[in-house]
Order: C-alpha cells, then structure tokens, then sequence
C-alpha cells in the first residue's frame, strides 16, 4: 500500500505527457475510470447495433432481413454485450472515478492491479465479437447458454474464454473497490457516513467477488462437456442439464443485482443534490441494499419455475423472491420522501433520476407479477419477461448511468454540458424507451415467445410500434454521444467546483476538472458538509 | 385451496378486471390483444395475474401520486424551501408492514394455484410428448385405464407457413388463415386430439436439447428436458382449437415449432382413437408381412 501512496511521486502536478505513459500504462483512477466509461459506451452502441437488427428484423411478421441462426447469434450477442460490456464496466468506471473522491483517498488501493483489471476487457470483448466473423458464427443459444443447445454452437471455447477473463477482471476491480474503501478512507469518513454510492459499491464488489467464480465453474463445465467428453450436463451419461440451469442462476440472479444496487446509489446521490434536502432514511437505505443483496442469494430459481422443480421448492423460491420487493419498495418510498418538503429544480440528471424511480418501479411491478409461479407458468420466456427486465436495465441500471454522466461530467471535464441538447435526450429517449418496451407487456400476455425471428400476424401492431421506438431511442442515443463530445471539447461554460446549487460531499470541494492527483493531504471532513448530511441523529 | 376457490375468493377483482380488458375467452391470439387469456382449462392463473396487475396499479397510483404532488408543490421555481428532516420512524414502520400483508395475501392465493396445479392424481388419460429440433411428438399412453396400442405421431410445422416463413419467400403471412384466423407460424400438419371434461396428464420430456411445452389457453407452459419426465395435467372444458408455441430456445427453428392441441366430445375423440388405433394395426400386419415374406412362401 505504501507503495501506492507515493507512486508518481515525480509528477504531483499533472499527467504523463506521452499517450502511452498516460493511457496504456496508467495507474490513475481518474485516467482508468475514464476508459472504463469510453469503453462502456462503445460496448453501449455495438450491442445497440445488434439491437437494432433483432427490432428491425420483427418490423413485420415475415422474415425479411437475417436468417433465424443469424437472428439468434444477435440476440445472444446483445445480451452479453449490454450487461458484461456496457452496465458493468460503466459501473466500474463510475466507482473508479468517484469512490476515491467520495471517501477522500487520493487513488485506488491496488493501482496496477487496477490498470490490468480494465486492459483485459478490450481483449475479452475482440475474441467475444470476432466470433461473429468465424465460419461457425457467433453464440447462438441465448446469454444465458443452456445446454445442451449451447453446446451445438462452433465458437464455445472462444466465448468462455471471453468469460472467463471478463469474470477475472470483475473480480480485480471488486477486490480493489473492497480494498479501498476498508482502508483508503480519510479519518473520520465513518463507515455510516460514506455516501449511499460508496455504499452500494462496497456490497456489490462482494457480491461480484462470491459469484463470478460461479460462473466461470458453470462455464467451465460446459468447456468439459463439449471437448474433454464429461457429463456434467449430459442426460444420456448420467448429467442433468437442469443442474447447469441451477448453477447459472445461483451467479445470474446476484448479477442482476450488481447490475441495479449501483444505480440504487447514484440516484440517492442526485435526488438528494436537486431536492436540495438530505437522503430520507439514510440508514434504512444502506440496510435495503444489504438485505437485497442478501436475499438475491435464494431466489435463484425463479427463472427456473417452469422447468419442473418439487412444489416446495417453487413455494420456497416464490416467498423469498416475493420478499426482495420490500426493502426495494422501501428504497422507492425513501426517494418519494426525500423529494417531499424539498425545493427541487430538473436539470437534466434530475431528470433521468425521476425517470429512473417511476420507470424502475414498474419493472419492479413486473417482477412481483412474476414471481407468482402459477402465473409464471404463463409470463415465462415472453415478451413479458422482456419488457420487465428493460425496464429494470435499460429504464433503471442504463438511466441511472446517464444520470451520472450528466451529474459528473462537470466534475471530470470541468466544462458544464449543453442543460438544452441534455433535455433534449432525455425527453427523447423516455419517450422512445416506453414505445419500445411497453407493448412488449402485451405480446407477451397474448402469448409471443421470446426469441423468436418471426410471428403470427395477431403480434404485428405492438411488434411494429415496438420497433419504430427502438429505432427511435436507438437513434436518441447518439444526441448523447454529442453532448458529451460537445462537453468535453467543446463547451465554453466552466463548471464550478460544487457544480451544482445543493451537491454536497467530498468530491465537490476538489477543483473542477477534477485535477490528475487529489487528496494528497486527507481532507477534514464536516458532517453537516456530507451529502446524506448529519447521520448522528 | 384450488383454482376454483380463487376465483371464486377475487370474483370482484376479476370481473372489474374483465370490465376494462374485454371478456372473450381467446383460443389464439387476437390483434392487439392485451392481456393474458382466461383459458379453458379447470385451471388457470388468470385470476391470481389479475390480482396481482391491480395490486401494482393500485401501488403504483400513490407512489406515482405522491411523486407528481411532491413533483409539482415543492418546487424551487414556487420558492419552495427544502425542509430539514431526514427520517421518520413512524412512516417507515407502516411502509415496511403494508407491503409485507400484501404480500402474504398474494403468497396464499398463488401457493394454492401451485398446490392444484402439482396434482395430478385422478387423471383418465395420459400423453407423452416429447420435443425434437424442431417439431413435437405425441405418444398416446393410457385412455380410461386401458393401455393404448401404438398411437403416436409428429407434429410440426404447416406446409404453407413453412414456405412462407423462408427468407425473402415474398409471400404474405396475412393470407394464411383457418376459419378467419390468421394461423401463420400457429398451425401444424397433425394437431394433438384430445377429448373435453376429461383431465389428462402429460408426461413431457426433450429429445434432444430442452424445449417448452406452451399453450396459452391451457394455463400453463413446463419445458421438456432430455432425461427428465416432467408432469402436467389439463382438463379442457370447451370443444376448440388451442394453439401454442415452444416457449425455450431450441436453436434456429426454435420460432417455428407450434403447438396446435385439438379439443373435441368425449365420443367423437373415442371414434378418433379407434381409428387410429386400427390404422396402427394395418400398418403393423402391411410391416410384418413385407419384412418376413420368405418364410411365408416356405410354409
Ligand atoms: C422487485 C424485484 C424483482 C423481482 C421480484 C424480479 C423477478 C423476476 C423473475 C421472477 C424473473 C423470471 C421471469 C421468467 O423468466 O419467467 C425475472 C427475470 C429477470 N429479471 Fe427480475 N425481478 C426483480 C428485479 C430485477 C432487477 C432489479 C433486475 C436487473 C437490474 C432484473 C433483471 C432480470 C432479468 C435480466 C431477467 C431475465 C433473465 C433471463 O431470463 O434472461 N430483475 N425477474
Ligand atoms: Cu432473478
Ligand atoms: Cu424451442
């Protein structure tokens, strides 16, 4: 540790001149969080191309454009890029940028490590997309690689070799978010006075420490089964391909979670700014993330309601999904109040942020509709289960990231964006993302089957709206990608150092932009000076 | 508690529900249908997905409410100023307590759903299927106690459909239609017989790689799995055509493997069975006397 503390020590005042010193060989937080946020957006819009493929191949019922094996190479595609390329390391990037200047440590505790934790993604996502251009084709049976049809496929190897060091570099970037956050605070930054961000980061690393290992065992296990002739999963040597099913969730429901309990932090970091009031029930908040991380330990197999389980465990599996949704409504209830008696202003990440609790919610109410297996049996593997996990993903976990960007980019950039072209994509995309995903509620309902190339002619109207605002929000996306060029390059207002009227906490007493080194001197900390305010009472 | 009783528990729920979503008992899917089929089965989940929508609407209009006043009354812009307090006990307490007796609620009326659905006993008739990449086979078991003989055939895609669905086929899929249904990708060459008022248990397994048994108007889907029998049971209660579709990615033809189960009066499925069973037969007897014709000329 000492060792991180003093490295640079020739260079305190700003960044390696060479690109390579400063981007490729760059142990810096600020410079590493970055690239983990280009990086991200970059993974955003190749899924969002896959994306716009599936939408405009299910215009109309017919097939028109791809062929079904194709159509499912870009289904799988999409999922693995949005959530291992996209969500988490935009996530990642956030933690790298703001934990240190939220805890008052002057960088990440394993730098190098953390250098390597982001340089092997690019790798893991070339071999993970080259596939596509292999004679075999890409994945074709679904992100979530059910054998035994997973097996059929051509690039397996390729595709878990990929995971398996996406999984590795997770792993490094929890244990390093972990490490810091025990030990690089500044004396007096409390445990139960660290930002509710600081918070969900420490309890997600460790659920991405307990089940990345899970998935690479699954993985692995698929790995065997195709080439080194086990059975793990194999019915006619003794395996059971549920068993697979069982392991995949035991990793794929905390997943979820990592994908959300981060954004759960950053709107309690911007809801508080623009209400101009502290966060509702501070401890109630940290107490929810924690239990709903708990609880996402046994509910694994709610995705797995309709393949046949013993009723006691369906009636198990069924309560405790059930009881995730009360520490998630109290989240939902202690944003409403902390909205309540303040004086609010909607700035752009305001603005995603309110999007966020109303959308988030719905896919909220989704999901207790889904976890009554009796209806399952009818919701499961439809466009129902589609439409609720958009909105929990793309309404809830992609907004929440946008929200940060907006909220942050002042900080990283030192440049205030354009409030207008910012409005501008927000109302956009809230708009288009409702036309995409809320018909989808009624495919499925009236009985579409996910992943499907084609349909009946009844699912044309919802399949058509659906797609025009795929394209739209697809298209929004890219004003996104302007405003923060715009931002960075660009813009001639200067942000503040508090950026914004009612932001409280450490990150905003540091210049903006944020200089190459900070907090080289622990700073004092103020309770009343805190973002969540004064927790003693 | 059966499926009856929760229906008959949330009558008032339900029939509010059917207030505003129409009240056709769908055999297929409508244009722009929105919400799930009652079905036509003694069981169906329509009622608990009902409850549990109008819970969520119900929640949503005072979250959402409370957001928009909040939204609207304490804004900076109405020289609204930010008050002080940050927790309240008291609130937290009745917003943790609520929800829980909701969700208690929802948990009996979908555990006696799950308990009704896991009994199979008493069944008069049982039918394997089995999923193959990418078509269904129906294997006739049991009938009224009496093993059957021999009944069982594939089931898969429509020839018309078929040609449609190819890439670039430029024929229309609004032109294929049963009795002014549209049946495009919804119809089979050899649809599932089965008799009305009976209750039949399917024992349904995967042939290759998994797949899921689905057909909406019976309630349920449960996925066929290579080396595990899984079971299920029906008992349809209106003579019909009910079609569905494999619910789990089977690979490329996953979109293209329907479901068309044919529901007809108990004498009418009996003179079928007969007749299917005597085809079998003369399709043995033609078997044994092509495959063993030399030591027939010896005698
Ligand atoms: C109130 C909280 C939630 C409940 C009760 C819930 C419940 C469920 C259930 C029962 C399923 C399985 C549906 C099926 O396949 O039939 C499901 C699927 C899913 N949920 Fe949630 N969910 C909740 C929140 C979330 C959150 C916060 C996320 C992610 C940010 C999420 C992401 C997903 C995904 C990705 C799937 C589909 C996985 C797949 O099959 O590919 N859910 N949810
Ligand atoms: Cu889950
Ligand atoms: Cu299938």
């Amino acid at each position: 540790m000492a060792h991180a503390a003093t490295h640079d020590h020739h260079d305190h005042h700003g960044a390696p001149a060479s690109f390579v010193q400063r981007w490729l060989l760059s142990t810096n937080h600020k410079d590493i969080g970055t690239l983990y946020l280009i990086f991200s957006l970059t993974m955003f819009f190749i899924g969002g191309a896959f994306a716009m493929v599936i939408r405009a191949e299910l215009f109309k019922p017919g097939l028109q454009l791809v062929q079904p094996y194709f159509f499912n190479e870009m289904t799988t595609m999409h999922a693995l890029v949005m959530i291992f390329g996209a969500i988490m390391p935009a996530f990642v990037g956030l933690a790298n940028w703001m934990v240190p200047l939220m805890v008052g440590a002057p960088d990440m505790a394993l730098p190098r490590m953390n250098n390597l934790s982001f340089w092997i993604l690019p790798f893991a996502f070339i071999m993970l997309l080259s596939t596509l251009f292999m004679p075999g084709g890409g994945p074709a049976g679904g992100w979530t690689m059910y054998p035994p049809l997973s097996l059929q496929g051509e690039s397996v190897a390729y595709v878990i070799f990929a995971i398996h060091l996406m999984g590795i570099s997770s792993i490094m970037g929890a244990i390093n978010i972990i490490a810091t956050i025990l030990n690089m605070r500044a004396p007096g930054m409390d445990l139960l006075k660290m930002p509710v961000f600081v918070w969900s980061w420490l309890i997600t690393a460790f659920l991405l420490i307990a089940v990345m290992p899970v998935l690479a065992g699954a993985v692995t296990m698929l790995l065997t089964d195709k080439y080194f002739g086990t059975n793990f999963f194999n019915a006619a040597g003794g395996g059971d391909p549920v068993l697979y099913q069982h392991i995949f969730w035991f990793f794929g429901h905390p997943e979820v979670y990592i994908m959300i309990l981060p954004a759960f932090g950053i709107i309690s970091e911007i809801i508080p700014t623009f209400s101009r009031k502290p966060i509702f029930g501070y401890r109630a908040m940290v107490f929810a993330i924690a239990s709903i991380a708990f609880l996402s330990f046994i509910v694994w197999a709610h995705h797995m309601f309709a393949v046949g389980l013993p009723m006691g465990a369906e009636i198990f599996f069924m309560y405790a999904t059930m009881l995730i949704a009360v520490p998630t409504g109290v989240k939902v209830f202690n944003w409403v109040s902390t909205m309540w008696g303040g004086s609010m202003t909607f700035e752009t990440p305001m603005l995603f942020s309110i999007a966020f609790v109303i959308l988030f919610t719905i896919g909220g109410f989704s999901g207790l509709m889904l976890a009554l297996a009796p209806a399952d049996f009818q919701y499961h593997d439809t466009y129902f289960v589609v439409a609720h996990f958009h909105y929990v993903l793309v309404t809830g976990a992609a907004f929440s990231i946008m929200a940060a960007a907006y909220y942050w980019l002042p900080k990283w950039s030192g440049n205030m964006y354009s409030e207008t072209w910012g409005k501008i994509h927000f109302w956009s995309s809230v708009i288009s993302v409702n036309v995409l995903f809320f018909p989808q509620h009624f495919l499925g309902l009236a009985g579409m089957p996910r992943r499907i190339p084609d349909y009946n002619v009844a699912f044309a109207n919802f399949n058509m709206i659906s797609s025009i605002g795929g394209f739209w929000f697809g298209a929004s996306q890219l004003i996104f990608l302007g405003v923060v060029v715009h931002c960075v390059y660009f813009s001639k207002k200067k942000a503040a150092d508090r950026s914004w009227e009612g932001a409280k906490g450490l990150e905003w007493t540091v210049p903006s932009p944020a200089p190459h080194h900070t907090f080289d001197v622990p700073p004092v900390i103020h309770d009343d000076e805190l973002a969540h305010g004064d927790t003693s009472h | 508690m059966t499926s009856g009783g929760i229906r008959r528990s949330v009558t008032a729920w339900a029939a509010a529900a059917c207030a505003s979503f129409g009240t056709a008992a769908w055999a297929n899917p409508e244009p722009n249908q929105l919400n799930m089929t009652k079905g036509v089965s003694e069981w169906s989940p329509y009622a608990l997905h009902m409850v549990g929508f109008w819970v969520c609407v119900v929640i949503g209009i005072l979250v959402f409410g409370a957001m928009f006043v909040a939204m609207f009354r304490f804004r900076k812009s109405r020289g609204a100023v930010a008050e002080k307090w940050t927790h309240s006990t008291k609130l937290e307490i009745v917003w943790t307590v609520i929800p829980v007796i909701i969700l208690i609620v929802l948990a009996k009326l979908a555990t006696g759903g799950l308990t009704s659905f896991a009994d199979t006993t008493g069944s008069e008739m049982t039918i394997k299927i089995t999923g193959y990449q990418w078509k269904w086979r129906y294997d006739y078991v049991d009938y009224k106690g009496k093993g059957v003989d021999k009944v069982g055939f594939m089931s898969k895609l429509e020839e018309s459909s078929d040609r449609t669905r190819q890439l670039k086929s430029n024929l229309d899929p609004a032109k294929i239609q049963v009795d002014g249904y549209n049946t495009y990708l919804l119809d089979v060459d050899k649809p599932l017989v089965v008799p009305v008022n009976t209750k039949i248990r399917f024992v349904i397994v995967g042939g290759d790689v998994i797949h899921s048994w689905w057909v909406p108007a019976l309630g349920w889907k449960i996925d066929a799995i290579p080396g595990i029998a899984n079971a299920a049971w029906t008992n349809i209660k209106e003579p019909g055509v009910y079609r569905g579709q494999c619910a789990e990615l089977c690979g490329q033809d996953h979109g293209f493997m329907p479901i068309v189960v044919k529901a007809v009066p108990k004498a009418e499925f009996e003179q079928w069975l007969t007749t299917q069973q005597d085809e079998a037969k003369v399709q043995k007897a033609a078997q044994t006397a092509q495959t063993a014709p030399a030591p027939a000329n010896q005698g």
